[in-house]
């Protein structure tokens, strides 16, 4: 029904993209179909996990709880941060039993 | 490659707009973990109406449907006679509602859905209070809590009213499956949406959902509170399947009803009187439970 | 092709089977009930293929309508006076989610006090819902609209719900003569609907949403684009049901004798056939007067109404509602029309018929007469007891 382009819809804080800009673009009834990680919600943090590999268990926890789907496994098993949606919202560092995970405030 | 205990498959999104640490988003996550792609999710007025995210987005890759706070079940309903009508085989049809959309004004619906015994699955995720309208109580907001509606002053100590046996309610109805679930224990959530997903006619969750703002505490602690809600027995995980009842987690000596508590600063300012009045609450309704589930 | 004596109520339900719908959810109340229960009655017996759902509360009749409708089915609802009033959360749902649900709706006054006969009150408050709304003079009208409706929701360039009335008793329990379409013809006229909006699984998608200032206005000005558009497509459809059935009952706004019209009384459902017998009768003592019959309420026939206003000098219009602070609706809407054209006729609001009370041919023939003499305040409450009778034995 609609396509994304690269114009920037300048109504919206964290900078999504959006291709409206008449009413022909617009579906005829209001179904959005845009997955929502277009949006980067970076901006939100005060804190942001860093993962301490070297103690790192691979038990998944953090992948497991984290609300946000903001961590993800990477090709040798790592858990690695998505830094892009990462709010900081510390579940990962606070149930990481081996302490891998701690939380460094963002400058 | 270190197994994970839950499926890996994700139906969810990033780039949602939760607040963080929010425990909605894990009850959907883990759901549709379970349910997998042939699902449809109706939604009402709720948090997840805006954690979904504005138009032209959406954070769950399943269809949803919006539809009016009141009409969760009877949305469901349509929906499921809408998939028959039209032969699309093996759909899940799910409701997914606040506590305030399911307790209150939509337990019409909700009763009449389950009556009716469609052929569906719905979910209460439970943050205990009308959360998306800024933190006031429901009906499903627990005794002696604070809220914008039920603040803590001279003349008051938060909600007086004991909250409401939502389970109990449901399981009048006789639905063929029904369950507490718990963000804190994914791999006992995913288990039973697997029993729910090969089970036919009208099922029911109730998910246990810590939400920082509105329960007071920091949003790293959301899977350590809703870890404590069950160790203390105020959120006892069980089934009924059937009209039989099944305890899922019975720790040797529950911990105290307390610690629960002061983790939240919506039950800071209740006295140790207060907390034993709790407590003695707690003991009498898991004591119940139990007899419950003797009662095979 | 198949004439039957049947009640307005049972010629929605054959409506509904002709038009073999997928999902019908209603509950009941007088006296729209008979409608459902002939409807569940045909699916007992096989002869209607659609899933009832037998929901707690018309609230919830509305919303499985519009689930049903946001997959793709066919779907069919009635009601009545308060239940409508239940729906109105989701009259405006139905019409923003561009769900084409089809709904019968006696006409019925509403409370309190209680009352079980007929007004308009019921649906012309719904009439800012974005609805298509249909007033029908008979149960051919109903049972004839009914299907037309079906087809002009789910065009494509409508995709909007549509209502279709039936006076309380006088339509929906008195038996009239109607002629029942055949199944294959209805099958021609009103093909299985296919959208491609339908919500599927293995597509990602999201009706409903939600935006800011930025972009909701444009979502509301296409539901206006598409009642606009919707006026002349039902004139064409209305001639393909004629094709097939011989029948065509005049579009939006049907006239009778208005052509050399001294006054002109415009109706709205049964109350016209009273009125056509008064033109007849009034005529007949050399008396020029005519009738139109207000058809389709949703959208507005302005175009119509002002073809009329050229025409005439003198229009009276009967209102069975009364918007209260301001006039008849139909009234407001006739003048409202008229105000932007050329020609500016007297229009006189007549309101009669409020919560059943009889609409005489005596009192219509008052009407015609006032109308032609110039007499009397421009809003009359037609039949008003005013000195109220008192039940001696009471």
């Amino acid at each position: 029904m609609t396509t994304t382009r690269a114009e920037h819809h300048d109504a919206k804080a964290g900078g999504h993209t959006t291709a409206y800009e008449t009413e022909e673009d617009l579906p005829e009834a209001p179904v959005a179909s845009v997955p929502s990680d277009v949006i980067h919600t970076a901006s939100w943090r005060t804190f942001r996990p860093v993962i301490a590999l070297a103690k790192c268990t691979k038990c998944y926890v953090c992948w497991k709880f984290c609300p946000d789907v903001a961590i993800a496994i990477d090709g040798d098993g790592w858990p690695v941060i998505r830094l892009d949606y990462c709010k900081g919202c510390g579940i990962c560092a606070e149930e990481c039993k081996p302490l891998a995970i701690e939380m460094v405030k963002e400058d | 490659m270190a197994r994970l205990t839950i499926p890996a498959e994700e139906y969810m999104r990033a780039g949602h707009s939760a607040c963080p640490g929010c425990g909605a988003t894990l009850v959907m996550r883990y759901l549709l973990k379970g349910l997998g792609p042939n699902t449809i999710v109706t939604v009402p007025a709720c948090c997840w109406t805006v954690i979904g995210t504005p138009f032209p987005t959406t954070a769950i890759d399943v269809p949803m449907v919006d539809c009016a706070f009141e009409a969760t079940g009877a949305s469901v309903s349509g929906l499921r006679a809408a998939a028959d009508a039209m032969g699309l085989k093996d759909v899940t049809i799910v409701g997914f509602a606040g506590d305030g959309g399911t307790a209150d004004i939509g337990i019409q619906a909700l009763s009449g859905m389950l009556e009716r015994r469609t052929d569906a699955i719905y979910v209460m995720y439970d943050n205990e209070a009308y959360m998306n309208t800024g933190i006031q109580r429901s009906g499903a907001t627990p005794r002696g809590a604070w809220t914008t509606t039920t603040p803590v002053d001279q003349a008051a100590r938060g909600k007086p009213e004991v909250k409401k046996d939502v389970m109990a309610i449901v399981a009048a109805h006789k639905p063929a499956y029904a369950a507490t679930v718990n963000v804190a224990f994914p791999e006992d959530f995913l288990k039973k949406v697997e029993r729910a997903k090969a089970i036919r006619g009208p099922r029911f969750f109730h998910a246990l959902s810590p939400c920082p703002p509105g329960w007071r505490y920091p949003p790293e602690k959301t899977i350590a509170v809703g870890r404590l809600a069950t160790d203390t027995n105020v959120f006892p995980l069980y089934e009924v399947e059937d009209g039989t009842y099944r305890i899922n987690r019975k720790l040797g000596k529950a911990k105290p009803v307390a610690e629960y508590l002061r983790a939240q600063g919506r039950f800071g300012h209740l006295t140790e009187i207060e907390i034993a009045e709790i407590q003695a609450d707690i003991d009498t309704r898991w004591k119940r439970l139990l007899a419950l589930e003797a009662l095979g | 092709m198949v004439q039957e004596v049947i009640s307005g109520n049972y010629a929605q339900s054959y409506a509904a089977k002709l038009a073999r719908v997928q999902v019908v959810s209603a509950y009941p109340i007088t006296p729209q009930t008979s409608i459902v229960e002939r409807i569940a009655e045909f699916v007992a017996a096989g002869e209607l293929r659609a899933e009832y759902i037998k929901v707690e509360s018309e609230h919830s009749a509305m919303q499985a309508c519009i689930s049903a409708a946001a997959l793709g089915a066919r779907t069919y609802t009635a009601t009545s006076s308060q239940g409508l009033l239940l729906m109105h959360e989701l009259l405006h749902w139905a019409a923003g989610a561009r769900a084409p649900v089809v709904m019968g709706v006696v006409n019925r006054a509403v409370a309190p006090p209680w009352s079980i006969w007929t007004d308009h009150a019921d649906t012309i408050s719904q009439r800012d819902t974005g609805w298509i709304q249909f007033y029908c003079e008979s149960n051919q009208e109903v049972l004839d609209t009914t299907l037309l409706a079906f087809r002009l929701a789910e065009h494509a360039d409508v995709l909007l719900p549509a209502m279709i009335t039936e006076d309380a008793f006088f339509l929906s329990h008195t038996v009239e003569p109607v002629d029942i379409p055949s199944q294959e013809q209805v099958d021609e006229f009103l093909p299985p609907r296919v959208t491609k909006m339908a919500i599927r699984p293995g597509t990602i998608g999201r009706l409903g949403s939600f935006t800011g200032p930025d972009l909701y206005m444009e979502f509301r000005h296409k539901i206006a684009q598409a009642m606009e558009r919707s006026a002349d497509l039902f004139l064409e459809i209305e001639d393909d049901y004629e094709r097939l059935t011989g029948r065509n009952h005049g579009g939006p706004l049907p006239t009778y004798q208005v052509d050399d019209a001294d006054a002109v009384l415009i109706t709205m459902g049964t109350a016209t056939t009273t009125a056509r017998a008064v033109v007849d009768a009034m005529r007949a003592r050399g008396k020029k007067v005519g009738l139109a019959k207000l058809r389709a309420f949703r959208p507005f026939p302005v175009r119509e109404i002002r073809q009329l206003g050229a025409r005439v000098d003198r229009i009276g219009v009967l209102d069975r509602s009364f918007t209260f602070g301001a006039a008849g609706a139909a009234f407001t809407e006739v003048v409202g029309a008229l105000y932007g054209s050329r020609h500016r006729p007297r229009v006189r609001d007549f309101v009669a018929g409020i919560g059943g009370r009889d609409i005489t041919p005596q009192a219509v023939d008052e009407m015609f007469t006032a109308l032609l003499k110039d007499r009397g305040p421009e809003v009359d409450w037609v039949g008003l007891k005013h000195r109220l009778e008192v039940n001696r034995r009471g």
